[in-house]
């Protein structure tokens, strides 16, 4: 595991206040996993979010799996904080609690 | 109907949860064709365990990720998990 790469998705994920990392971008998802985080994210208000392409860099799509301990992608990380893959974001959207956790930043 | 051999696997792999109920579905005929199909199949899993009582979704999520473990990098390419604690059935 590189520090380096650690350090970049630290910057990343905190200095943005939505991030999506996925497969593909918004406009072109290459799964339909991400496709569906995409419209999840949409549906939920958000006007724009940092999003990164893990297919462009075997290193990052590794060491976010690393950095979240999670072994799956797309991975949401809101304020920071990881939120969770395609099947929570959209049992969260469902109970209306993705939409509460994006209040306030829906403007950013 | 006799299962797959990976999803006899994945019933082997849960098990350490001691679920009261698991049905996996296989949904890799839908997904034939798409780049990350070349990877492994897609399944659907909905496991009922009284590990999940009081957990939230990602602590559930992380039970079920650990317990299948290896076999994400060999066979799988996407669970979907739909984890319930007895009382939620």
């Amino acid at each position: 595991m590189s520090d380096d790469i650690q350090q970049r998705i630290h910057a990343t994920v905190t200095g943005n206040p939505v991030v999506l990392y996925m497969k593909g971008t918004p406009q072109f998802p290459q799964c339909g996993f991400s496709a569906t985080a995409v419209q999840i994210l949409k549906a939920s208000g958000v006007a724009s979010f940092a999003s990164v392409n893990v297919l462009d860099d075997p290193e990052i799509r590794q060491g976010i799996k690393d950095y979240a301990n999670w072994p799956t992608i797309p991975q949401l990380y809101i304020r920071g904080e990881f939120v969770g893959g395609c099947d929570i974001m959209r049992e969260m959207y469902q109970a209306g609690e993705l939409q509460k956790l994006l209040e306030g930043i829906i403007e950013a | 109907m006799s299962d797959s051999p990976t999803v006899a696997l994945l019933k082997e792999r849960l098990a350490v949860l001691q679920p009261l109920q698991v049905d996996i579905v296989d949904d890799s005929h839908r997904h034939a064709g798409h780049a990350g199909a070349r990877e492994g199949g897609h399944y659907q899993v909905t496991i009922v365990a009284a590990a999940f009582s009081g957990k939230n979704t990602l602590a559930r999520h992380r039970l079920v990720h650990e317990a299948v473990g290896d076999l994400k990098r060999s066979g799988i390419h996407a669970l979907v998990i739909h984890a319930r604690a007895p009382e939620e059935v």
